[in-house]
């Protein structure tokens, strides 16, 4: 039974609360002085949120009425959560000084948003699922629509919110099966009840429950056929926004469907399998073909990121934790998450920081591009070096575990169609390059960073390369982190 | 124990980084240069020391070893090492590099910085996946390579030919290709690894280790997904149509890399990886790669005759030489009633081959750019009557082309030779169809390369109306000589005394073949 000394391994989702509240307060009562504070006070709340994380390392243990856990592969989410509010509080300071006065509301939310992002990965029951997903949402749609002035940003607010809401209404139908035909809200308890019972009405409800928590999940990490709202919220949204939403909401929406199918559904592994397979192949595929059209960097991104979720499912479907295998299909799924946050991040700091001197965000206005801005060009090759998964790049490691894993399963075709989609996306990816590198612009005053936007740059450049000189670390990392799967079983 | 091999991939890259660093100033263009040039001549005297000094021709073994642990989580080595079939190619890409380095320093003029950069950074992934011993090393080496010839095309390239769409045409082709081999490569781990063991990505061990043995459907389908990867990089019919792009765009320099190195990049997979690991797959599928070679053979010798442009006809003439690499080693590891002696021949033949090719192609692809550069153009049609006008220039453009269809005395014929000599006896019939394409070469060596431009009347009013254009046909310079002599020498050298590097070729190829039972 947990007491008040178990309360430290919720650290940081108080730090985070409390810090949200400051910053409220801080701006209310400050306003003028705070600004350029509030950023760093925001940074400071991620990394105390960051160690206090590492403190309930280790742990294993199931909170407030088996509703939360903390357990390492929550705390590898929350890792990732902490890190990408970090770089993205980073990128946002001159982002946001050029185009909204409300800067310390965008910090307070954006530090919730990050908070739900930690509820999601320790949620164990399906209505903190529910309330942790929402609570995320609501801090997203804010976000992306937090540039009043800005028809875009408001355009892409409602589109996202739309399709959320009824996404949301789908799974929280789903959710309400499960609990109807076990009785319970918790994981254990449901997947009890699918191994007592095994009738065809039992299965049916329960496959439709699975289908439509996927769609709620699909929605989150925007999977074919609901990706529709990304692209335009990604090109509406302000771009640190963006950066966050291609790579927070994805990963925990990962998270939870980890969670949900291996803990809650197992008994329908095969159903969900093949399920996710279709939706893997459409959604590498469909991503990267639309991706070759695109004009606008943060469109074509925005299809990037739809592809990307399409090979990590490779991984999800791949799972096999049976035996030693390094190919587990769930360490390819975290070490692709980990590899692809700094990447994502990373191409979009660099876009972030064109776009903050020039306002462009057009493959066009990226011409001549290497002239003004050396350092962002060369990035970006490594960026997308690292999404098209060539070595030597953090991309590449966890292509090669996510495919690996396929491998190992027998998932020839399905590996096949991942590689094919990778050799595709290097087209537009190099279209950007190629415009940078190859191509003559007109203007060429020379394109000046700021100090924290080099500093995450530089971070997630170094961590891509690290990663892929000495990945041994982040094997590790993610071992650890899914050893609870194997308490579990 | 020196890491000879780690400070040889180290040392280009370590070189890269500093031309970065040189700081900007009037003379940083000249520094850079002069800097790179210096610098790239110290893996050449590594190389050289290596192979002339420590390297013992009489040990089939790997030598300079290197093991550590990388990877321990996948059992992925850092494994370097040389042996026969590595150590000239480790020379003559240092050589080549030096010898390219030094020419663009005095052709190339915008982007002084990024070239040399990307060139040496094209140096490490061409020595490092020549000495990697490990196959996911070498994948890491082998894309490490495509990049900055990606860009070397793109940004260097000749605005006439297409060079952005060149560039990524080779850059998708190669991907293609290898993305297949990477899936190859962790499906030979996975295969090689048990419940309690790990797989392994080594290739001594993966040779030992067999993976597939049992498992033909497998066995055959990562053998083409390797073998395609690999003829890609080759190139071999059908898998060629990026080359003739890739070369006409390429800098003058880029072609002599392409050409010079990174096709050998795919016959020396072949070799290192497919023979001693798929032996039986190779045995069951050399009859198809041989009808390959042959047509690639025949047809690239044609298709360098349809050729207008000079150097599009190279192009073309190293679909057709490289076809007899493929051919020697298809004919060595075939089945069939034949003595080891003749298989060794072949395989001699097809390593040799591939030296020789990177020498002769390397100085041709030169003296293209060395004409281009006085009479911007490449028209086969415009030029005649060049050997009474240049004849220094003349004289090296014969010996090379001679060496190229194979006149005794210089090295293509030794290889050539040899791959014939050796393929009949268990390919007899593609081996007469291939003869052809020997006798297409030098008819279109001798008709569009000698007669059309170095023979015939020199059109000398055309030629002077140019004049008042800015277009000088003069003579060989000073650094054009010094760049293509080295070269020239090899040829002669490998032809009238082949044992300096054959005795090197053979012990290896022996212990591949002793390896592999017939």
């Amino acid at each position: 039974m947990p007491d008040a000394t178990t309360l430290y391994l919720i650290l940081p989702e108080i730090t985070l609360a409390v810090f949200g509240m400051v910053i409220l307060a801080v701006d209310l009562i400050w306003r003028e002085r705070s600004r350029a504070a509030l950023a760093w006070l925001t940074v400071l709340g991620f990394v105390i949120a960051l160690a206090t994380a590492l403190l309930g390392w280790g742990w294993n243990m199931a909170l407030f009425a088996q509703m939360y856990v903390v357990d390492t592969f929550a705390i590898f989410f929350k890792l990732l959560a902490a890190i990408a509010g970090i770089l993205v509080t980073l990128v946002s300071l001159d982002y946001l000084r050029d185009r909204t006065p409300y800067r310390g509301e965008f910090l307070a939310l954006f530090t919730f948003a990050v908070l739900a992002m930690m509820m999601m990965a320790s949620s164990a029951s399906l209505l903190m699922i529910y309330l942790s997903i929402e609570f995320l949402s609501y801090m997203s749609y804010l976000l992306t629509g937090f540039l009043r002035e800005d028809k875009k940003s408001n355009e892409a607010a409602i589109k996202y919110f739309l399709y959320g809401a009824i996404t949301s209404a789908l799974m929280l139908y789903g959710l309400s099966l499960l609990y109807g035909i076990s009785g319970s809200l918790n994981f254990a308890d449901i997947t009890a009840t699918f191994a007592a019972r095994n009738d065809v009405p039992t299965r049916i409800v329960a496959l439709v429950s699975t289908a439509l928590v996927i769609a709620g999940l699909g929605f989150k990490i925007s999977l074919v056929p609901f990706h529709q709202w990304a692209p335009d919220t990604y090109e509406g949204a302000p771009t640190p926004v963006t950066a966050f939403l291609s790579v927070g909401p994805k990963a925990v929406g990962f998270a939870v469907l980890l969670r949900v199918l291996l803990t809650a559904l197992p008994a329908f592994k095969n159903e969900w399998i093949a399920l996710l397979t279709v939706i893997s192949v459409l959604t590498m595929t469909l991503g990267n073909l639309v991706a070759l059209r695109q004009k606008n960097v943060k469109r074509l991104l925005a299809y990037s990121s739809i592809a990307q979720a399409g090979y990590i499912l490779i991984g999800l479907v791949s799972v096999n934790l049976n035996g030693a295998s390094p190919f587990s299909g769930l360490n390819g799924v975290l070490i692709y998450l980990f590899a692809y946050l700094f990447t994502n991040l990373g191409a979009f700091t660099c876009v972030i920081a064109i776009e903050n001197a020039t306002g462009a965000v057009e493959i066009d206005d990226y011409k001549g591009l290497v002239k003004r801005a050396p350092f962002i060009a060369a990035l970006f090759v490594i960026f997308f070096l690292s999404l098209a998964g060539i070595p030597p790049t953090a991309g590449f490691i966890g292509k090669f575990f996510v495919f690996g894993a396929a491998l190992r399963e027998g998932f020839l075709v399905l590996a096949a169609i991942g590689v094919i989609n990778s050799v595709i996306s290097v087209f537009y990816y190099f279209s950007v390059v190629r415009a940078a590198f190859f191509e003559a612009g007109k203007d060429t005053a020379p394109i000046r960073l700021a100090p924290p936007i080099t500093f995450s740059l530089v971070v997630s450049a170094a961590l891509v390369l690290v990663m892929a000189v000495y990945p041994e670390p982040f094997f590790n990392l993610a071992a650890w982190s899914m050893g609870m799967f194997g308490v579990a079983k | 124990m020196v890491p000879w091999l780690s400070l040889l991939v180290a040392l280009p890259l370590i070189g890269a980084v500093i031309v970065l660093l040189i700081p900007k100033s009037a003379q940083a263009d000249s520094q850079i240069k002069w800097f790179a040039i210096i610098w790239s001549l110290v893996p050449l005297a590594v190389a050289s020391f290596l192979w002339f000094g420590l390297y013992n021709p009489a040990v089939s073994k790997m030598q300079f070893e290197e093991t550590a642990m990388w990877i321990s989580a996948i059992n992925v080595r850092y494994h370097l090492g040389v042996d026969g079939l590595s150590m000239p190619l480790v020379w003559l890409t240092t050589l080549l590099t030096v010898l390219s380095l030094y020419y663009s320093s005095f052709t190339i003029h915008e982007r002084i910085r990024e070239f040399f950069f990307m060139f040496l950074l094209l140096e490490v992934g061409m020595l490092g996946v020549f000495v990697s011993l490990d196959f996911f090393l070498f994948y890491v080496f082998w894309e490490l390579g495509l990049v900055p010839m990606y860009f070397l095309i793109a940004i260097w390239g000749h605005k006439e030919d297409r060079p952005l769409y060149s560039s990524i045409k080779f850059f998708l082709y190669t991907l293609a290709g290898s993305v297949f081999m990477l899936l190859a490569i962790i499906a030979m781990y996975i295969n090689t690894s048990s419940a309690t063991t790990l797989g392994t990505f080594d290739f001594i061990e993966l040779a030992a280790k067999k993976p597939f043995a049992n498992d033909w459907t497998f066995q055959t389908l990562a053998f083409w997904a390797i073998f395609i990867a690999f003829a890609i990089k080759v190139p071999l019919f059908p898998f060629h149509t990026w080359l003739p792009d890739a070369h006409t765009a390429a800098p003058t320099a880029g072609s002599v890399i392409l050409a010079g190195i990174l096709l050998k990049l795919g016959t020396y997979g072949i070799v290192r990886v497919l023979v001693p690991i798929f032996p039986q797959a190779f045995q069951a599928n050399a009859t198809i790669i041989g009808i390959l070679a042959a047509i690639s053979i025949v047809y690239g010798a044609l298709a360098a005759m349809a050729q207008t442009d000079f150097k599009r006809l190279i192009a073309y003439s190293s679909v057709n030489h490289m076809g007899y690499v493929i051919l020697g080693i298809a004919a060595a590891v075939a089945v069939g009633a034949a003595k080891v002696d003749d298989r060794a021949i072949a395989l001699n033949g097809a390593i040799l081959q591939m030296f020789n090719h990177g020498v002769i192609t390397g100085a041709l692809f030169f003296i293209v750019g060395m004409l281009y550069e006085r009479a911007h153009t490449r028209a086969l049609a415009e030029f005649g009557g060049l050997g009474a006008k240049i004849p220094v220039y003349g004289a090296i453009l014969l010996t090379a082309t001679f060496a190229s269809l194979g006149l005794p005395g210089l090295a293509g014929f030794i290889s050539e030779f040899m791959v014939f000599r050796g393929a009949f006896a268990t390919m007899s019939v593609l081996s007469t169809i291939s003869v052809l394409g020997i006798v297409f070469g030098a008819a279109m060596l001798l008709w569009k390369v000698i007669q059309k431009v170095l023979l015939g009347a020199f059109d000398d009013a055309k030629w002077k109306e140019k004049e008042s254009h800015g277009i000088h046909l003069n003579d060989l310079v000073r650094f054009e000589a010094i760049t293509v002599a080295p070269l020239i020498f090899l040829m002669v050298l490998i032809g009238v005394y082949p044992s300096v590097i054959l005795n090197t070729i053979n012990t290896l190829s022996t212990a591949i073949l002793s390896a592999i039972k017939f």
